[in-house]
């Protein structure tokens, strides 16, 4: 066994200086009938060349989307990653480090995630910002939880642009905390329908409201009016951020007055790994800091008076708080943070305005190409790097024809919104610096033809 | 934006005592390293872009009018910088990392090269079902090793992490309680159990209160029969316990739960000592996250991304989260909220976006295949084996209350009694620093006192074992001594000990550009 370093013969002077005559010796409080007595019934060990094999012989049934052209957001987002990035993650002082709990040999994870929470403050507009949540969709959750803190009120408005699986994850939590959720589904039409929703948080006083910007269908909406509705009745705003990329070019959530801004990192470093793990951002204003969930790393100076970094304010958190932590939330997604933090660092201020410029280019000439096919409406008004078309014809099966054509042209609203007929010609395609020319043109012939 | 023209590093060496000083306060191989926003600027950039014609006509009027301020480095500064931090961590890689209940194996490197692999990594998770049956057969796989090897009919694989799997299990059980129409309030938790149990339960909308633990460092299962009642909902033990001592009452203590209409969570934070050994389903357990980043070997990654799937009992089973991949004919599907109605009505509902951590269960399935069920068995055998080794060879310098009472698991645990006046676990902690190693975990569980829980794993040599043990010995010697110079330590570490209760007090978290004033100096 290659990752064992004991032999049979460490075993037996090892056996013979703990006092025990055979390894079961030291299970012996097992009950006899609960100890295995031989290996379950699966595959022996197998040599790395062997296990490769395996897996690789897997990962070859799915369609990667490297290897063909490829439209599909909706939450995760396809974009270049610097070589560097993977290097850098590949160390192992980095790969292999624990949680900073000694922060005098873990400076180099804690420094990363000094720089990581500074970043993402600045990116969503927040003053300060954790070291990192599971995904959005739970730092979503948290939020709702964290404004229920500070506002003493259970009622959630969710804006129908939150993405539909983050809205599901929010009504399964709130079942059980017995928080009142008010959501609706999308409708296909260009305007966010902001106006609605301040009628809504006039009329209920809900202790928070959530939106998603860009929401699910692109659509981008100024955040201010919404937040002095909020202000004005005792509630907070919470901005879903699921492609971060988009704050490169667009107003951040936070200096439109949004109390708390959560996102999902992937788009930035982490890759499409199919679902996950991907990493949730987390940002708020100062004053609120002490009712955040989550990690954070703090300055401080060592007993020479050098600066150095630490966890702090773990008076939030369960290890110290037990049942009254701000959250159960225990290890997060650091990895995936020093991802985001290598790839947001070689890109800067510069790189990512490039890089979002290059997005939106991109994104308006295919909605520009696609709208022109007959049949085909394109439904925003406003868009970063991926928008909604309407076609003449059921989204979701004509996705799996593009499939079968070999493009992967999109998420159909029928995949999202299976309940939901007035959305089933809905299709949202998104846009990156990874398409090509060539890739456009696919996707406009395939679209010409199942739309015929 | 403002830069560090100067390069200047933030360290002042001047209070280095009996040691050069440099002008830079590095140390030959120890180099000092600035903040990203002390060294990058908003100008420079590490990556290029192709030619193109910038629009902004359709943002809704919504252009940014102000800078973020986000310091960009050109590639080799960015190598240089996140290089020369990464020399400031310790890592599984460098040596023993015995934090107890926290499993620190090695990471198989094969495990990353099949993680990238693009069928793997390079798919998207609303991806149409037809292209991505690979994915959906490794979810299946990973699966499949994990029911076999607890011994439980099925397994939710979408949870994050460890607290997020004991979320999931509390969900299946209060969905459960709540189906039959029984609604319990309660959750009880023993007094030495990983502060997840308790916060998990008051997320999960329970009271929790403890039981108590009898002299062997075991659940008092007196106590606990004498408290189960209508009101409690189920019982969160982690077995191995947090002492690093089997439940050998598990099974009585899962038949009086059940007896009393209640349900048993199992914390399996501590898997790897009964992997292939013993299966939790032979002992009566509802519910048990398995946390991939520590019994199967997937990297913390300096604290995660974890993972945490969740086996489940029959009696649990229906009420398991959506989505889950699902084996029809020689298809494999993904069951979500439309077609669940048609056969998972009493799933609790979706608790993340999408299905889990797939980039770990890629790992995890290189370790599973890689050791087979024989090595699993092995893997729990030698991990054993490794943390009696290290209890029997200190016991004689260090307190090891529960050393009389038999062999421990896969970890030993210390007390800091007999210490000399005024040090402490932190003190022996910080010693080990400086000998190269990393602490063990310190001050937990909380029924011993001065705890130092210990856990080599089966990955570790006994050659690096015996210098670990001499090493622990001499702190061991001095600290019952009384030698007051290890409050000093550590003292070759990249930092001192530092100011917590500064940081806490003046929470500085995130960077802020000095004042002009300052600026100019």
């Amino acid at each position: 066994m290659r990752y064992l370093p004991l032999s049979d013969a460490d075993r037996s002077t090892m056996l013979q200086t703990v006092g025990a005559t055979t390894i079961d010796d030291l299970f012996r409080d097992v009950p006899k009938d609960a100890l295995l007595a031989e290996p379950v019934d699966l595959p022996a060990h197998a040599s790395e060349l062997s296990v490769e094999r395996q897996l690789s012989t897997l990962s070859r049934k799915n369609v990667s989307a490297g290897e063909v052209p490829f439209f599909l957001g909706c939450g995760a987002y396809k974009h270049h990653i610097p070589a560097s990035v993977d290097h850098i993650i590949q160390r192992g002082e980095f790969l292999t480090a624990y949680t900073p709990y000694q922060p005098e040999i873990a400076q180099g994870t804690l420094q990363v995630l000094f720089e990581f929470q500074t970043q993402v403050a600045r990116l969503l507009g927040c003053e300060v910002a954790n070291a990192s949540m599971y995904d959005g969709s739970t730092a979503c959750w948290e939020a709702i939880v964290m404004a229920g803190r500070i506002t003493k009120r259970k009622l959630a408005i969710l804006h129908q642009g939150l993405h539909p699986h983050y809205v599901s994850v929010v009504n399964t939590m709130a079942r059980f905390t017995g928080d009142d959720i008010a959501d609706w589904a999308p409708t296909l039409r260009a305007d966010v329908g902001y106006d609605d929703l301040i009628a809504e948080v006039e009329a209920n006083s809900p202790s928070c409201v959530v939106v998603q910007y860009p929401d699910v269908l692109g659509r981008i909406g100024d955040l201010t009016p919404l937040a002095d509705a909020c202000h004005a009745n005792g509630a907070l705003l919470i901005a879903v951020v699921t492609e971060p990329v988009a704050l490169g070019l667009i107003r951040s959530p936070g200096e439109m007055g949004a109390d708390i801004v959560v996102g999902e990192g992937q788009s930035i470093g982490v890759g499409l790994q199919f679902g996950g793990p991907y990493v949730g951002l987390f940002a708020t204003r100062e004053k609120y800091v002490r009712q955040m969930p989550g990690r954070l790393a703090g300055e401080t100076v060592d007993a020479e008076g050098k600066r150095g970094f630490v966890l702090t304010l773990s008076t939030r958190e369960q290890h110290i708080r037990r049942e009254k932590a701000t959250s159960n939330i225990c290890t997060n997604s650091g990895l995936c943070a020093l991802a985001f933090s290598v790839h947001m660092s070689l890109l800067g201020e510069k790189g990512l305005r490039q890089l979002a410029q290059l997005n939106h280019a991109r994104a308006c000439e295919v909605a520009d190409r696609l709208s022109a096919i007959p049949g085909v409406k394109l439904v925003n008004d406003s868009f970063f790097n991926e928008f909604t078309i309407e076609l003449p014809v059921e989204a979701r099966p004509a996705v799996r024809a593009l499939a079968d054509k070999g493009v992967l042209g999109g998420v159909s609203l029928g995949r999202l919104y299976p309940n939901e007929e007035q959305l089933a010609n809905g299709l949202v395609i998104a846009v990156t610096e990874t398409v090509t020319d060539e890739d456009i043109s696919a996707l406009e012939a395939g679209l010409k033809e199942v739309c015929q | 934006m403002t830069v560090n023209p100067s390069g200047w590093r933030p360290s002042t060496p001047a209070n280095e005592q009996g040691e050069a000083q440099t002008v830079t306060g590095n140390r030959a191989l120890m180099l000092e390293e600035a903040l990203l926003f002390e060294i990058g600027s908003t100008d420079q950039t590490g990556v290029d872009f192709p030619d193109f014609k910038p629009v902004t006509g359709r943002l809704g009027g919504l252009e940014r009018n102000r800078e973020i301020g986000l310091a960009g480095l050109s590639e080799p500064e960015a190598v240089r910088h996140y290089t020369r931090l990464s020399r400031q961590n310790y890592a599984i890689d460098l040596g023993l990392f015995p934090l107890g209940s926290c499993t620190m194996k090695h990471n198989p490197r094969l495990n990353e090269k099949v993680a990238r692999l693009p069928g793997f990594a390079d798919t998207h998770p609303l991806q149409p079902i037809d292209t991505v049956q690979g994915g959906l057969e490794l979810i299946d796989l990973v699966g499949r090793w994990l029911t076999t090897l607890t011994g439980m009919p099925a397994v939710a694989m979408s949870p994050k992490a460890g607290a997020h799997g004991e979320l999931c299990g509390l969900l299946c059980i209060r969905a459960a309680l709540e189906a039959r129409g029984d609604a319990r309030e309660v959750v009880l938790v023993p007094e030495s159990a990983h502060g997840t149990n308790p916060a998990t339960a008051a997320f999960a909308g329970y009271r929790v209160e403890n039981i108590p633990a009898n002299d062997a460092g075991r659940v008092d299962l007196e106590a606990l029969k004498a408290r189960l009642g209508p009101d409690v909902a189920a019982v969160m033990i982690t077995n191995p316990n947090t002492c690093g001592l089997f439940e050998p009452d598990m099974k009585a203590i899962s038949d009086a739960v059940h007896a009393a209409g209640a349900l048993v969570y199992c914390d399996g934070a501590n898997f790897n000592a009964i992997v292939g050994k013993v299966r939790p389903g032979d002992l009566g357990v509802d519910a048990m996250h398995i946390n991939l980043h520590k019994t199967f070997s997937t990297p913390h990654g300096g604290g995660g991304p974890g993972a945490g799937p969740v086996v489940l009992s029959a009696a649990l089973a229906p009420f398991a989260p959506l989505p889950f991949v699902e084996k029809q004919g020689d298809r494999f599907v993904l069951v979500e909220e439309e077609t669940a109605e048609e056969h998972h009505a009493q799933s609790f509902g979706r608790m993340v976006a999408f299905h889990g951590q797939m980039g770990m269960f890629t790992r995890a399935a290189s370790y599973m295949l890689s050791h087979g069920s024989d090595g699993l068995r092995r893997v729990a055998e030698d991990a054993v084996l490794n943390a009696n080794y290290i209890l029997r060879s200190l016991e004689d310098v260090l307190e090891a209350p529960f050393g009389a009472s038999g062999p421990c698991m896969h970890e030993a645990i210390f007390s800091d009694r007999g210490f000399g006046e005024g040090l402490s676990t932190i003190d022996v902690a910080k010693a080990l620093i400086d000998e190269g190693f990393h602490p063990m975990t310190m001050y937990f569980p909380l029924v011993v006192h001065g705890a130092m829980l210990v856990e080599p794993t089966e990955t570790e040599s006994k050659a690096s074992l015996d210098q670990f043990i001499v090493a622990l010995r001499s702190i061991a010697e001095r600290a019952k001594a009384g030698d007051p110079s290890l409050k000093a330590a550590p003292v070759h570490a990249p930092r001192r000990r530092l100011d917590e209760t500064l940081a806490a007090r003046k929470p500085v978290l995130v960077y802020k550009e000095p004042a002009p004033a300052q600026a100019a100096e």
